[in-house]
């Protein structure tokens, strides 16, 4: 068998992937294993394909995703820890011909910024909020999120989470689902291919419902924390199917007509 | 001439924001205030100008939206009273320290806390002095009638598009809640999207552009040598407002031993004190900074060589009697006179305190 | 030209907008005007006053403890600001609920039944204007004509068919104020 060379793999015919092209060159500043990176790509993925680029305004919480404007190749701004959802209100309020999105983990949505989603969800705010969900508090090393599910160990509940005493994980997904406002809420994972073409689908899916003002669509992603969750990226997949996924359940959990 | 109508200085202020062509109005109830959001929701500026207005679900939810729709380029402002101020001020750091344009408006009512909702001008330093965390400074404006309340709008906004740099309009209970003959200004146009885009394209978040650079608004700048340097940035720009943007007015200044400085409402109560001092035979003038922020320190200080004392008046413990003290730098006796929790000085009670403080002192 | 009235009462009397007609007649004979009401829980069916400042000048405190004139609608305002009137100044005053009558000799002190003469013209809600009337015809600081574009101004266009009963309560008003002791 003939020795392979470099160049004759690197050709057009042989490409199976490229960087996605609203991808700064900037690195990312995420762990090795995280599945930021994968729910960044799929954010402006989508963006691309629906060439809405010089028609999108992101808003970035204060998390482990804080630098995510960075990363992003469009007209981003960086919020307040969990005013995401109140600055994004203020944007498509002035600018309702804009596609507005937020990108916030679960201590910005779900603890700090519990009142403004819901509100902003309440109100039906024609944005689409994007939350990912890894139980813990990763920019800050690892301490208990408002997610973080019974028994898990955390630096700041370092023998399990102890529901009695620390209270009880927050199902925010299955919370906005309940309100008025809210037209298309799904809860997704990025761990496998398949859990992230499915994932892709429903950015879109919020998007489309953005484009015809439908309200406010909000897509959970399950995901991992190797680093915080003291595990390599493979112990923390499987972990994250064994405890997370049985706690947060994938699936749409609202789906109103998109005509 | 204006259309001329009596109103209160909350209604006046709201209806000022429609007509200087504002964007957005986000704001949260609160005494003695909650006025300026009932008068924009009951004028429908959405269809006058198109203007929006929403009621947030709190202050601190408002001023984040205000930050959000500034960051536009958009002409956008709140309003609140003491206590939701505090809330505010979060966000308001935000803002300077990433140099996004915006009005607030605080209609003082007397604290800690709770307090009263009375008036009050105990926010002196919150305003000033910082309030929020971090090295920045809001350019504060201090109007002394519903007149002001009105032509002051505009003026906060162009000094906030000029220096990229939240304003606060400080107003109070007393000026919120009188009605005054006011004349008000024509009809501004609201800028369009592309009128925007041409000014403001360079920072806003008006949607990437082709071939620009994406353009992202934050405070955050974890390197610190970068950090630092943008701290100098502002400094910098602190400078120029400081040379360029102090504001006051002089009653019955030129011939006086003593003058009271005061802003606002008790400007107003002390121009009363004045004449009754000249007819007690006192040479008494008024020194009234309208710009808080930048203080006029220096011109101040212009007026020692001819002044026996200066009695600051303030609905405070005293605040801004300390920056009077650092303007005449001590070579004249500064004493502060003042009512709190909600209480207003009448015009013979300052009249007292000059002659108690100052005079007999 | 300056007059600096005070009008105290009962919320409900119509205390606060009997200022404000007087304020926006000042305005239609371009004079300067102040309108500043004590706000707050007091409002809420307790007293309610006003402090209303017409001057030919830029007005400087629209926050006074001395008055030129005092218009007094119920006896906790009468025990507050008789003392508050000027030597030389004006108290008016509906006796209507009054159970003590103003003393001081150095002032101008009028009376007028309002509550009843609204009864009588049939509509007890203009007992108000019945008092502005009476004040009017003391001192006649605004002209009527502006008191009726002032009228116009500040009562909503749903309200504008009570101008002419208004107009009347004025009228009486007028005919019906009496000196208890006159300088």
């Amino acid at each position: 068998m003939a020795e392979l060379k470099l160049e004759d793999i690197i050709k057009e015919e042989n490409k199976v992937f490229s960087k996605t092209p609203l991808f700064t060159d900037k690195p990312l500043s995420y762990c090795p294993g995280c599945g930021h990176g994968v729910a960044h790509r799929l954010v402006l993925e989508v963006i691309e394909e629906m060439n809405i680029t010089d028609n999108v305004i992101g808003v970035a919480p204060v998390g482990c995703s804080v630098l995510s404007y960075e990363f992003m190749n469009i007209d981003m701004a960086e919020a307040a820890h969990g005013r995401a959802t109140a600055m994004a209100t203020g944007i498509k309020r002035v600018y309702p011909e804009k596609f507005v999105f937020t990108y916030q983990g679960d201590g910005d949505l779900a603890a700090i910024g519990t009142g403004e989603t819901i509100h902003t969800c309440n109100r039906g705010e024609n944005i689409v909020i994007i939350f990912i969900n890894n139980g813990i508090y990763g920019m800050t090393g690892g301490q208990m999120a408002p997610t973080t599910i019974p028994a898990m160990k955390t630096s700041t509940s370092p023998y399990g989470r102890d529901t009695q005493m620390m209270g009880n994980p927050l199902k925010m997904t299955e919370l906005v689902a309940q309100l008025d406002g809210t037209c298309f809420v799904a809860r997704h994972a990025v761990h496998t291919p398949v859990l992230v073409r499915k994932t892709k689908k429903a950015i879109r899916k919020a998007f489309e419902y953005q484009k015809a003002k439908k309200g406010t669509a909000f897509v959970e992603i399950v995901s991992n924390c190797n680093s915080g969750w003291k595990l390599t990226p493979l112990q923390s997949i499987k972990w994250l199917e064994d405890n997370m996924l049985p706690y947060y359940n994938l699936g749409t959990l609202k789906e109103d007509p998109l005509d | 001439m204006g259309e001329i109508k009596l109103m209160k200085g909350n209604e006046a202020i709201a209806e000022a924001f429609i007509r200087a062509g504002v964007d957005g109005y986000f704001g949260y109830p609160i005494t003695p205030q909650s006025e300026i959001i009932e008068y924009l929701m009951s004028e429908e500026p959405h269809k006058r100008t198109g203007m929006v207005v929403l009621q947030a679900e709190s202050e601190v939810a408002a001023i984040n939206m205000v930050y959000g729709a500034a960051c536009t380029g958009k002409k956008t402002v709140t309003t609140s009273s003491s206590p939701g101020v505090s809330l505010m001020q979060e966000g308001l750091s935000y803002i300077a320290g990433s140099e996004v344009p915006c009005v607030v408006v605080n209609v003082v009512r007397g604290g800690p806390g709770l307090g009263t909702i009375q008036p009050s001008q105990a926010d002196y330093f919150q305003s000033t002095k910082g309030g929020g965390h971090g090295d920045y400074h809001l350019i504060v404006l201090a109007p002394s009638s519903v007149q002001e309340m009105v032509d002051f709008v505009p003026w906060a906004f162009d000094l906030a598009y000029k220096y990229r740099n939240p304003v606060m309009i400080q107003s109070d209970g007393v000026i919120g809640q009188m009605m005054e003959k006011v004349e008000l200004f024509e009809q501004m146009p609201r800028l369009t999207n592309q009128e925007i885009k041409d000014k403001y394209d360079d920072w806003a978040l008006t949607g990437r552009t082709p071939g620009r650079e994406h353009n992202v608004i934050t405070s955050l700048d974890l390197v610190p040598e970068r950090q630092e340097k943008f701290n100098h940035k502002l400094e910098a720009k602190y400078k120029i407002i400081e040379q360029t943007e102090v504001k006051y007015e002089k009653i019955m200044c030129d011939d006086a031993d003593y003058i009271f400085v005061a802003y606002g409402s008790s400007s107003r109560i002390c121009q009363k004190s004045i004449a009754i001092a000249r007819e007690q035979g006192l040479k008494v003038g008024l020194f009234r900074p309208i710009t808080l922020y930048p203080f006029p320190y220096k011109e101040i200080m212009e007026m020692v060589p001819q002044l026996k004392g200066v009695l600051t008046v303030e609905m405070s413990l005293g605040q801004m009697v300390e920056d009077v003290r650092l303007a005449t730098e001590f070579k004249v006796p500064v004493e502060h006179y003042g009512r709190v929790g909600g209480m207003i000085p009448t015009p013979e009670e300052i009249v007292d305190a000059l002659k108690t403080k100052i005079i007999g002192g | 030209m300056t007059e600096e009235i005070i009008i105290a009462g009962f919320g409900g009397q119509g205390v606060l907008s009997m200022g404000k007609i007087l304020a926006y007649s000042g305005i239609m004979q371009d004079q300067e005007v102040s309108w500043m009401p004590s706000y707050g829980p007091e409002m809420r069916g307790g007293t309610a006053n006003v402090t209303v400042i017409v001057s030919d000048q830029r007005i400087s405190s629209p926050i006074l403890t001395v008055f030129d004139t005092a218009i007094i609608l119920n006896q906790q305002s009468m025990d507050k600001f008789e003392k508050a009137v000027k030597p030389g100044g004006l108290l008016l005053y509906d006796d209507n609920g009054i159970i003590r009558h103003p003393e001081r000799k150095d002032i101008n002190i009028c009376m007028i039944s309002a509550a009843n003469v609204a009864a009588a013209l049939g509509n007890t809600k203009i007992a108000n204007m019945v008092v502005l009337g009476a004040f009017l015809k003391v001192k006649p600081i605004v002209k009527f004509e502006n008191v009726i574009k002032g009228l116009k101004k500040s009562l909503p266009e749903r309200h504008h068919h009570m101008i002419p009963i208004n107009e009347e309560a004025i009228s009486k008003g007028m005919e019906e104020v009496k000196y208890i002791n006159q300088l």
